[in-house]
């Protein structure tokens, strides 16, 4: 039976693994190999790996990361932030990722993910979207939680999938490092909205969380950052709570026994 | 010149690149071509790829014919993903364009219900099916692999491993020299890794 994926997450500047809570009050957590390695050593389902640098210099030396990241890795890799374009996908695609996540480019141009899906196949598309909530319920954020956009996420989400997109890696922009918990709430809504994996992220803190996202939450997936970061929970223990709580996970498999 | 140890297939298909570094990885001189001779002289083909079947079209005939004649010759082919698909007859999801034929019947698409969410996305278990495999050495039943697709083909005489997602498919097919994987064993973690060495062998084995 496919089994639900624990996800990390490296936000990357400038070479360096930063976390932030709500998205500001940014803090350096490692070097970005150096994490890639020990998760997956760990048994990390999957990696995504955001650029949050803001300038030109950043990007080149992102694009670097992304293939030093690849070369260590064997398992899926998803790589976004700042991708606005066809050529800014094949940039990290040919540096090593296996799909790319696209979030404010899609908001504001979403014939990019037809194209890119046309290009790689929609297993390459995942369609981030950021949310908060306002007293007029749920919202779709863009520019990494900066402009409001009064779309509905459900409807986004839908709007994504007919686009093209292969998976939705939805974050919660309120729950963002404050490891409280998923929006489980909003992470349901969407996760029974859209045929295609649903992916929460925003909020991870306690073993507790991961369970009620995949239960109450519907999540095919869930994505830690500081969570994971801070090592104060490690994938293999969650993972062998997860099991003990009937949730089917992938079993840590000693990386050593092959080669 | 002796040619490639492995020559893995470039027809313009998803991140293919990842096959090679996996196979350079465990010591592999392997390496993505898009010539029909280079396929010819190599010791063993793989055919990659991921996405929709469309794509295997740019397989033109030249590729296809050296890749006939060296499954003839009993050369080893692995064929992953939609590159397995293209090894079977073809896949509904493209019914004008053709496979080739080595493994019998067509990829049908996997079908959404309830839970069971298409693609299917994600690390699922390998259920051996008890036939003879020589891909499949050292990989315990019921390890876990990377999986990323929409179509399958359904177990057959020649499948030795499935997996289930609302309903069962082909995860692992073996006939003479010919081989597939429908997950990503390039993605797959210790098990991935562990599967291509064992085509390795296989590839050493038939020198």
């Amino acid at each position: 039976m496919l089994t639900r994926r624990l996800i990390a997450c490296l936000d990357v500047s400038h070479g360096h693994v930063m976390k932030g809570v709500n998205f500001v009050d940014l803090k350096h957590a490692g070097d970005p190999v150096e994490l890639a390695r020990r998760y997956n050593d760990e048994g990390i389902d999957e990696l995504v790996v955001l650029d949050i640098s803001a300038t030109l210099e950043g990007r080149l030396a992102f694009v670097d990361t992304v293939a030093a990241i690849a070369r260590e890795l064997f398992i899926p890799l998803t790589v976004g932030g700042g991708i606005r374009s066809i050529d800014d996908a094949r940039a990290v695609i040919e540096a090593g990722a296996d799909k790319v996540s696209i979030n404010s480019a899609a908001l504001q141009n979403p014939s990019l993910i037809t194209e890119i899906a046309g290009r790689y196949g929609s297993q390459a598309v995942v369609v981030a979207i950021d949310t908060h909530h306002t007293a007029a319920g749920a919202e779709v954020v863009s520019r990494a939680g900066t402009a409001p956009t009064r779309l509905d996420p459900v409807t986004w989400a839908r709007e994504a999938e007919a686009r093209g997109a292969g998976e939705i890696l939805l974050t919660s922009i309120d729950r963002d490092g404050t490891r409280s918990g998923f929006d489980c709430e909003i992470t349901a809504a969407v996760s029974r909205a859209v045929r295609i994996p649903v992916i929460a992220s925003g909020g991870a803190g306690s073993y507790d969380h991961f369970e009620e996202v995949f239960t109450a939450g519907c999540a095919d997936a869930a994505l830690g950052a500081s969570v994971f970061h801070f090592q104060d929970h490690s994938v293999p223990d969650l993972k062998r709570w997860l099991s003990s709580r009937d949730i089917g996970v992938r079993p840590h498999w000693n990386f050593s026994k092959v080669v | 010149m002796a040619g490639l140890e492995v020559a893995i297939l470039d027809y313009g298909a998803g991140n293919v690149a990842s096959v090679a570094k996996a196979f350079n990885h465990l010591g592999a001189d392997a390496r993505l071509t898009s010539s029909a001779a280079e396929l010819a002289a190599a010791r063993a083909i793989v055919v990659p790829g991921v996405g929709h079947f469309s794509r295997t079209a740019s397989i033109g005939p030249d590729l296809r014919t050296a890749i006939r004649a060296a499954i003839d010759r009993r050369v080893p082919v692995l064929g992953i993903c939609l590159g397995l698909h293209w090894l079977s007859a073809g896949s509904s999801e493209a019914p004008d364009v053709r496979g080739i034929g080595v493994f019998r019947g067509a990829c049908e698409p996997l079908h959404a219900a309830g839970s069971i969410k298409v693609p299917h996305v994600g690390w699922n278990s390998l259920e051996h099916t008890g036939r003879a495999s020589r891909l499949l050495g050292g990989i315990d039943n019921a390890s876990f692999a990377y999986f990323c697709h929409s179509y399958a083909l359904a177990e057959a005489p020649d499948t030795t491993a499935i997996s289930r997602h609302g309903q069962a498919v082909s995860a692992v097919v073996e006939r003479h020299n010919v081989f597939g994987a429908q997950f990503h064993p390039e993605k797959s973690g210790a098990v991935g890794l562990r599967l291509l060495q064992n085509f390795l062998g296989i590839v050493a084995e038939t020198r």
